[in-house]
């Protein structure tokens, strides 16, 4: 697909896991079964906002068959310090109030005790003979409400951050964010043609079908056992660490397979908790969250209002745009808003720019990243904005994207110029594509296309990789396989070291048993732990030329690789016949790597969704859905596919039926996946996929992550269908069937 | 010369610039000779030896892992932005 | 709410298995926390996945709405009794070359459910595909891949038994 003549990469070889995920012997986090285990339940706060004036637990301490009771008053609360917990910086204070509440309830479903017992439903049971006295104060629940002088403060001690700094300003604005290019005034003055609107975007979930589960045991060596379900081995390790007060090296975690994670799985709620379990009753304790506390206690992602205002000459170039955002993060801040800013215009080359984003708490659960976070909202708002401007102009939507598309060399709103991306190709495969010219017959039916950008990041991954005697190779790496990265990792040293796949065998180890490696997440697993993998590759392939050097009695500069064979003027090995050789020639060869690159390029994706609304009951059908992204190298096409189909689904659900519903109270009234709707087989048509390569030049590979960019454009491309369907936008998220009917309605009055 | 780019919060410390010319093989040492003729802009983009911990700096578009001991080029561009992830 | 056990005699994966289990709880519960059979997962212990679903007398059934209690005298076939010896069902390897398996939580139950709908209907249309496992959740793979493991399984079955 590349046109590069790889053995290897670009292949689709059945995955490393395969066997054990369709026999059901893949062991995720609620599979774990220890000898004494015993089983935890969190009791969660009624109340959206409430000051915790006593919580009286022993009348569940003396419930048959209870082992534990724990409150926050078994959490350290040493000096306070900022800490870096992956999704961004913030008080180790606010990291573990969250996992258990002390003075506030600051969201409805925040923990507040937690038991363990001999069976999970003697735990729940004692859970409920915990007396709790709450003194229930007025939530806030709306988010340009909640940046009001007069609002209730949800965190007394907050204070809004500009670029790393406090100021003094008091209230529930987390953070500030601000861009600025050019000089706006002027350039909306140059425009012919202006088009401003205002976007809701309501709270989501990710939606993973398998419920956080952790497995404790305090050992009484010391230490901390974790077996959990995490996006991040040793970010849980750090989290846990630090919130327990305890040294780093004396946790050790075990990530287990996970279930679906999508950004929420990175934080850890129950670990902590499992842990302090653990220690009072002696024994492993393991807390298995049920899906009502999934949605009500995790890490959903911010509702939001953006206002996006563009201009633009009667030629088609964009002159200026001035952005407002405020996003809700829960009941702490985030940082999401700050993606977001930089995310909005990405697909543009715009000479001024204005954008102001704000981080706001309100008392709902703290919101945790979701799938590209932050963008997915931002581009609702923009490229509908995009799709107007494009019609008043009488320009086709990706011709007047492609007069504006950004390139190498443009200017990002924050400031950045972009290295190579392949924002063009894109746009150009979307416009190229039977699908955007095919014919769309009938009443009601519309076609739209809408782009988007995730920056992808880099951060630091380790790897080893051991030759075993038979020419196979061991590659140990501590990277969380959400979805195959064990094979796109080991195929990339598959083919420096000119194996099959099958022949490199992955193991994703623990802590203790591997290099530290960032977070999966971030769209950064292939692309640098495919880089340490690489890196350990070589290594090898270094270390082996220096035994074949010494069987033949030559220098290793002497010594060639290529096509799985070593070469020396005419002599030859091929590597299983000198991987015989190890242990006389100085025993066996181990090759590491450890990488810790600056961020990539980006990826940037396109949708083109057809639609057809039924105006009688406001239902959206996607007919036919095409998603465009740029994987760089794409080093297994079949999971590339899979990444853009499964992010478009998410982004079919958040545009159409999926929502937190609140009760005036904040409680969240629809906690359950009967009521909280996720696409099914019959929401979504078949997702046709292109992919396209821009190599990113940094990668040995040129690989882009593509995790995260594909959910960006389908709800502005459906929102945009939709209005070619029926002749009205929507501008708020979901565009369900009574939205868009009320939409139809104050449309014809 | 590299140029560096002042974010808008640190506008007020340098009369409003957005760029500055400014020598320096490392962006440590950037820091340092921009305080020197704008004082206070280490204090608030340093803490101790490091960055401050909600701030990474770019160089050349790429946002770099390394802050301060990042080398620069004759010709780069350096920006101060929040630190990002993703999900 | 008692706590006293009942004994429960029942067929899983052609086996004859024995077990205690209070009245309370679900067969999802017993599969996962007293027999050690773990693919059965739960995903919402209310009937809205399908993660947990195993096959009950030929039917698909999710599990955490069926008692533990209820499983006396039927025959069970969970995820773990699929595959023959070292060799795996059609289904499950028609799952993994169409890379129908992102995260593989609700692949145990989606892999029943297609036996199923294959063992009744051995050329189904996508349509009847996509209602026939609309109960079963996946949030990873968007489902196309799903459909498309789906009709490889359905037509190597339609040829193995023709």
């Amino acid at each position: 697909m590349s046109g590069k003549p790889y053995r290897v990469i670009g292949t689709r070889p059945v995955r490393h896991d395969g066997a054990d995920k369709v026999t059901g012997r893949a062991q995720f986090g609620a599979d774990v079964r220890l000898p004494g285990m015993a089983y935890g339940y969190v009791l969660r706060s009624p109340y959206a906002h409430a000051r915790i004036r006593r919580i009286d637990t022993s009348r569940a301490e003396s419930y048959p068959g209870v082992l534990a009771v724990v409150t926050a008053a078994d959490l350290p609360s040493g000096p306070d310090r900022l800490v870096d917990l992956v999704e961004g910086t913030l008080p180790l204070s606010y990291a573990r109030t969250n996992v258990l509440a002390r003075d506030k309830a600051l969201y409805k479903g925040h923990a507040v005790a937690a038991v363990a017992a001999d069976n999970p439903h003697v735990a729940e049971e004692a859970a409920g003979l915990i007396e709790v006295e709450y003194e229930p104060l007025p939530p806030v629940l709306d988010v340009l409400e909640a940046m009001r002088e007069d609002a209730p403060r949800v965190l007394e001690d907050l204070r809004m951050r500009q670029l790393g700094e406090l100021t003094d300003k008091a209230g529930n604005i987390g953070e500030h964010f601000r861009h600025v290019l050019g000089d706006v005034e002027k350039g909306f003055a140059e425009a012919e043609v202006i088009v401003e609107r205002e976007f809701r975007t309501v709270m989501v979930h990710q939606g993973y079908l398998e419920p956080q589960s952790a497995t404790a045991l305090w050992n009484q060596d010391g230490r901390v056992y974790l077996w959990t379900t995490t996006q991040g081995a040793f970010s849980a390790r750090e989290a846990t660490a630090w919130i327990l007060d305890l040294p780093v090296s004396q946790v050790r975690v075990t990530p287990m397979e996970v279930g679906g994670a999508f950004g929420g799985k990175i934080r850890v709620y129950l670990e902590p908790l499992a842990a302090l379990l653990s220690r009072k009753c002696g024994r492993p304790v393991q807390i298995t969250m049920p899906r009502r506390d999934v949605f009500e206690a995790t890490g959903p992602t911010p509702g939001t209002y953006i206002r996006v205002k563009m201009g633009a000459r009667a030629d088609g170039r964009i002159t200026a745009a001035q952005v407002w955002m405020a996003y809700e993060t829960g009941a702490f801040p985030s940082g999401q808003c700050g993606f977001g800013a930089i995310c909005i215009l990405a697909p543009y080359d715009i000479p001024n720019v204005l954008i102001d984003g704000y981080d706001v708490v309100v008392n709902k659960p703290s919101t945790a990243p979701y799938r590209a976070p932050g963008a997915t909202q931002a581009a609702f708002a923009a490229e509908s904005v995009v799709d107007e401007l494009a019609e008043r102009l009488g320009m086709d939507p990706i011709e007047f994207r492609l007069k504006n598309a950004a390139r190498e060399g443009t200017r990002r709103a924050d400031g950045l110029k972009y290295q190579r991306i392949g924002c063009v190709e894109v746009l150009e495969a979307m416009r190229d594509h039977p699908h955007y010219g095919a014919p769309l017959e009938g009443p009601n039916r519309g076609r739209g296309v809408a782009m988007g950008y995730w920056f992808n990041i880099g951060w630091y991954s380790s790897c080893v990789i051991s030759v075993n005697p038979d020419g196979t190779v061991n590659l140990v790496e501590g990277s969380v396989d959400l979805s195959g990265t064990r094979t796109t990792i080991a195929m990339q040293a598959a083919e420096v070291l000119g194996l099959r796949p099958e022949q490199v065998h992955p193991i994703v180890a623990d802590t203790d048993s591997i290099g530290p490696t960032a977070v999966t997440g971030g769209s950064r697993t292939t692309y640098a732990t495919g880089w340490a993998a690489w890196e350990a590759a070589h290594d090898v392939i270094r270390q082996m030329k220096q035994r074949a050097a010494l069987l033949w009695e030559v220098d290793p500069e002497a010594v060639s690789f290529d096509g799985g064979v070593f070469r020396s003027g005419d002599r030859s090995m091929t590597f299983a016949e000198l991987a015989e050789r190890l242990e006389e020639t100085g025993g066996p060869v181990v090759g590491r790597g450890a990488v810790n690159p600056s961020s990539a390029g980006g990826s940037f994706a396109g949708a083109i969704v057809d639609v057809e609304v039924d105006p009688e009951t406001g239902k959206v059908t996607v007919l036919r859905f095409t998603s465009v992204q740029d994987a760089g190298t794409a080093i297994h096409p079949t999971a590339v596919e899979g990444q853009m189909q499964g992010g478009s689904a998410q982004g079919i659900g958040w545009a159409l039926h999926e929502e937190y519903s609140w009760s005036p109270e904040g409680a969240m009234l629809n906690s359950s996946l009967l009521d909280y709707r996720e696409p099914t087989a019959l929401d979504v048509p078949p997702i046709e996929t292109v992919i396209v390569e821009v190599p990113e030049p940094q990668h040995p590979f040129g690989v882009r992550g593509v995790g995260e960019a594909n959910i960006v454009p389908p709800p502005a491309a459906i929102a945009n269908a939709i209005y070619r369907a029926i002749g009205v936008r929507l501008r708020l998220l979901p565009m369900k069937p009574s939205a868009v009917l009320e939409a139809i309605w104050s449309k014809e009055v | 010369m590299p140029v560096v780019f002042i974010p808008p919060p640190l506008q007020g410390l340098t009369g409003g610039r957005i760029t500055l010319e400014v020598e320096g093989a490392t962006v440590r040492e950037l820091i340092e000779n921009l305080d020197r003729a704008w004082p206070g802009l280490r204090e608030r983009l340093v803490e101790g030896d490091r960055l401050r911990p909600h701030i990474r700096v770019a160089v050349d578009g790429r946002i770099s892992t390394m802050g301060l001991l990042e080398r620069v080029g004759a010709t780069s561009e350096v920006h101060f932005v929040a630190a990002v992830s993703g999900g | 709410m008692t706590r006293e056990k009942v004994r429960v005699q029942t067929t899983i994966n052609e086996q004859p298995v024995e077990f205690l289990c209070e009245p309370r709880q679900s067969l999802l519960e017993c599969l996962r926390g007293i027999l050690g059979l773990t693919g059965a997962k739960e995903g919402c212990n209310d009937g809205n996945c399908g993660a947990c679903a195993v096959i009950m007398d030929g039917r698909v059934v999710n599990s955490c709405l069926v008692l533990g209690v209820e499983a006396e005298g039927r025959r069970i076939t969970t995820i773990e009794g699929l595959a023959r010896g070292a060799e795996l069902h059609p289904v499950q390897r028609a799952f993994l070359e169409q890379g129908a398996v992102q995260c593989g939580f609700c692949t145990p139950g989606l892999i029943l459910a297609t036996k199923v709908l294959l063992d009744r209907h051995p050329d189904p249309s996508e349509p009847q595909i996509r209602r026939w496992l609309a109960n079963h959740l996946c949030r990873c793979t968007g489902y196309d891949k799903i459909v498309r493991a789906v009709r490889q399984a359905a037509a190597e079955l339609r040829e193995v038994r023709a």
